[in-house]
């Protein structure tokens, strides 16, 4: 589904990402796990190109899409769930997924608000209330379901459990296993070990702007080595 | 009391056209963060268009009614049409090459008006059917105004409509608080652009048409608006449309009873200090958000150009010997010439070390460089003093007004900044433009000639050579300097500047009192060139003068300032000479430069200098 070769990305004059190569595999949840700064939000942002890469190719279903401009990467089936969710705060929740809402559904139109509804419940009763009245849970919630209405094939999420209570977390795990099972795949970057082992089949991990290890989520968990070498834990 | 309601009323209708002219500036603003100068001239555009075409339609007393229908449109179509060729190639660029490009706008528009229509000013043709006047309480009230006060509550709310009730509303909305990630779902920003930029442009057109019968229609009608318009969006909020229904009420209001009890000299000012008032203690606006730091003037002038020029010391030595000699080569006219880009030099290059270096974008420059020239003017008849020592202390006169100033605007950042720096600079023109007393108002002061040894040409050439090496050489310093470095780092992050110890507004402030000091000597060059100063010295063309200078040589570039004020003056001087419509041909040479360079011309040469020593090894 996603082919990414030999990826490099700069924010200004500092060079962030080194010739990172990643794939995700129709109907896989795929962990990009690493330290702060190690990369993994600049390899989502330059795939959906909010950072223009200088090298390499993104490839999304056969079909070279890099430094395309972000709407058109949008459209094309891509989905971009930010770090910080980037909720538009002067909008309603209903406004907030309008604005998500694929105009073109190319084919049959997939999901609506009802259906964004039915997956996260407790945004229905919050409909009509201005976004920036949401808990940090329910903003996240908001952030994907608006993504969601795009129709993707592939969810790039950026740090789902950041900021979010325990309990939360613990919800949002079943969530993107839902989303699993209805068809999408998933990229996400993640910090939290336990939630990217709940979630995920594989693994990549990033430092300093390379991939240094790559494997499925099994072998990871059984590997302390690897685990304290980059991820200090 | 029947005067009160009349008044009353009368502000109000005034503020149906403000809010007209100001929730389009708003969106504009407030989608494609964009400060839209030109704004004002689809305004006068309209009027004009509107006024002809009522006189030109066949159809009776409804041509009338037409013509406030087609004439927005048409503007409307114009402006799409400026979006889709212009703008949309600068979105990327620093934001002031886009204050730029519309300038440039406005100076095209201006001089089309005049040359269709002619520089004398025109009455509108009446409203058939609304033309007389109604009594309320006594007082005869015009029907025309009763009609746009109905209809303006109408289209405030069709407006209200369109933004919450329709996807394109809603998509506008977001863009406002964050177009990027508007993009990464899927929406096509360049035709939201677009849209939101030909719906501003109507609702300027249609504020335009509908003031035909109501004013004379003149050629400045697009400085005057704009001015107001900035003060209604500032007071508002920007990017938020109700701000501006607010802002324009209480303008509207303002104004009608200043006329009725305020004493003449604050009649110009008292909206000025209104926007000062409300940016000083709530920045943002009444109802506007408070920015973030991602999205101001800071941010896009992080961008610098790879690459420095630093050319060998004899180049400067030729410059400077070149300089020395040619005025004896020369015929007076281009002495006097070569003394006022001297003074530009100064007063752009002043202006550079807020913007380029400081990241602080002034739309108010001209206040210092006006109070400058007033400082020499006045220092020496009223206070008697020497015409040297009155040309010593005049760059004092402008820094104290700048640390005074500067004292409040510091506190705030990106367009805020710019706004208030603007409302200090109206309400010093205000006061030289009204204080008959003590400035001679619009009559200026006359007979501000150098002491008899300075005054023979070449004599008075040395003097301004003088000044501007020093000046200019002072502020090179100033920006090499640790000083320098810090504002630098100011710019660029002003949050970790503070976390590392650094008083990020006492830079700020002082890097803006040395600004107001080469500015004014800028100023006491060019009065005691002209023999005599007058407020347009301290008016935002003349600001905005000296920003397109800067921008001209390129906000990064050292030596871009003296660059940017010889080219302007020179293109102006030549132009002149040929055309009667050097603003238009000004403007297109603006939209050219600003187009293909993007950097500026000495930023362009960097550019190029670096690349060619890059393929050089």
């Amino acid at each position: 589904m996603l082919d990414v070769i030999d990826l490099d990305a700069y924010y200004g004059l500092s060079h962030i990402l080194f010739g990172v190569c990643l794939r995700a595999a129709r109907g896989e949840v795929v962990a990009l796990l690493g330290r702060n700064g190690a990369g993994k939000s600049t390899t989502l942002k330059a795939i959906m190109g909010l950072v223009p890469p200088a090298a390499g190719r993104v490839i999304f279903r056969g079909e070279d899409i890099t430094g395309k401009p972000p709407h058109v990467i949008c459209r094309k089936g891509i989905g971009f769930v930010p770090e910080d969710r980037r909720i538009f705060p002067d909008l309603t929740v209903w406004e907030n997924l309008e604005v998500g809402r694929s105009v073109e559904g190319n084919g049959e139109r997939r999901w609506t608000a009802e259906r964004a509804f039915e997956l996260f419940p407790a945004l229905k009763e919050l409909a009509r209330r201005r976004s920036d009245s949401l808990s940090g849970g329910e903003q996240q919630m908001l952030a994907i379901a608006r993504t969601l209405m795009g129709n993707p094939d592939l969810l790039l999420l950026d740090e789902p459990s950041e900021g979010l209570a325990p309990l939360v977390v613990r919800t949002m795990a079943e969530h993107i296993l839902r989303l699993k099972q209805a068809g999408i795949t998933i990229l996400l970057s993640e910090q939290n070990l336990h939630f990217a082992t709940r979630v995920s089949d594989r693994a990549y991990i990033l430092e300093k702007g390379r991939i240094q290890y790559e494997g499925g989520m099994a072998e990871l968990s059984a590997n302390a080595e690897v685990r304290r070498r980059y991820l200090m834990v | 009391m029947a005067l009160f309601i009349v008044q009353l009323l009368t502000g109000l209708a005034n503020a149906m056209f403000l809010f007209l002219v100001a929730s389009g500036l708003s969106l504009i603003f407030g989608v494609t963060r964009i400060v839209n100068f030109a704004h004002g001239s689809f305004y006068m555009l309209a009027a004009y268009l509107a006024s002809s075409l009522a006189a030109a339609l066949p159809l009776g007393p409804a041509s009338f009614y037409a013509a406030v229908v087609l004439a927005p449109l048409g503007v409307a179509l114009l402006g799409g049409l400026i979006e889709v060729c212009l703008l949309r190639r600068i979105y990327r660029a620093p934001e002031l090459y886009q204050v730029l490009l519309t300038f440039a706008v406005v100076l095209v528009i201006g001089d089309a008006v005049k040359f269709f229509w002619g520089t004398e000013n025109r009455t509108g043709p009446s409203p058939p059917g609304l033309s007389g006047s109604v009594p309320i309480l006594g007082q005869l009230f015009p029907t025309y105004d009763l009609a746009i006060l109905l209809l303006g509550p109408l289209l405030a709310l069709g407006l209200w409509w369109v933004l919450h009730r329709t996807r394109w509303g809603i998509l506008i909305r977001a863009a406002t608080s964050d177009r990027e990630m508007v993009g990464a779902l899927g929406v096509n920003q360049a035709w939201l652009f677009t849209g939101v930029f030909v719906l501003g442009t109507w609702l300027a057109g249609l504020a335009g048409a509908l003031q035909m019968p109501r004013v004379a229609l003149t050629t400045v009608m697009d400085s005057t608006v704009i001015v107001e318009t900035f003060v209604v969006v500032v007071i508002g909020g920007m990017g938020s449309a109700f701000g501006a229904l607010l802002g324009a009420v209480l303008i509207g209001v303002l104004q009608a009873f200043g006329i009725l009890w305020l004493p003449r000299e604050f009649q110009l000012a008292i909206i000025f200090i209104l926007m000062a008032a409300v940016l000083i203690l709530r920045p943002w606006g009444l109802l506007g958000r408070p920015e973030t730091e991602s999205g101001t003037a800071g941010e896009a002038l992080r961008r610098e150009v790879g690459g420095r020029l630093r050319p060998p010391r004899w180049v400067w030595a030729g410059i400077l010997l070149a300089l020395m000699v040619l005025p004896s080569l020369l015929p007076t006219f281009y002495v006097w010439v070569l003394v006022e880009i001297l003074a530009f030099a100064l007063f752009a290059g002043s202006l550079q070390l807020l913007v380029g270096t400081g990241g602080m974008l002034s739309f108010g420059h001209a206040a210092y460089f006006g109070l400058g020239a007033y400082g020499a003017a006045l220092l020496m008849k009223q206070a008697a003093l020497p015409m040297p020592v009155a040309f010593l202390l005049a760059p004092l006169v402008a820094a104290a007004a700048a640390l005074f100033f500067g004292a409040f605007c510091v506190r705030l950042s990106g367009v805020y900044f710019a706004m208030l720096t603007l409302a200090f600079a109206q309400i010093a023109f205000a006061v030289v433009h009204q204080w008959y007393d003590f400035t001679g108002g619009d009559n200026g002061i006359l007979g501000v000639w150098p002491a008899a040894s300075l005054a023979a040409p070449v004599r008075y050439y040395y003097l301004a050579l003088l000044a501007a090496v020093c000046g200019l050489s002072a502020l090179w310093r100033v920006t090499g300097s640790p000083f320098g470095y810090t504002l630098r780092a100011a710019r660029d992050h002003p949050r970790r500047c503070q976390a590392v110890g650094v008083n990020v507004r006492s830079h700020r402030l002082l890097a803006f009192g040395v600004a107001g000091f080469f500015a004014g000597l800028g100023g006491a060059v060019f009065a005691f060139a002209k023999g005599s100063v007058f407020p347009d010295y301290l008016s935002m063309p003349m600001s905005v003068q000296s920003l397109v200078m800067v921008l001209l040589g390129g906000i990064h570039a050292l030596a871009g300032a003296p660059v940017g004020a010889a080219v302007y003056k020179l293109l102006d001087i030549v132009i002149t000479k040929y055309t009667g419509y050097w603003q238009a041909v000004l403007g297109g040479i603006l939209v050219f430069l600003v187009v293909a360079f993007p950097h500026g011309l000495v930023g362009f040469v960097q550019a190029r200098w670096a690349r060619m020593r890059a393929s050089l090894g």
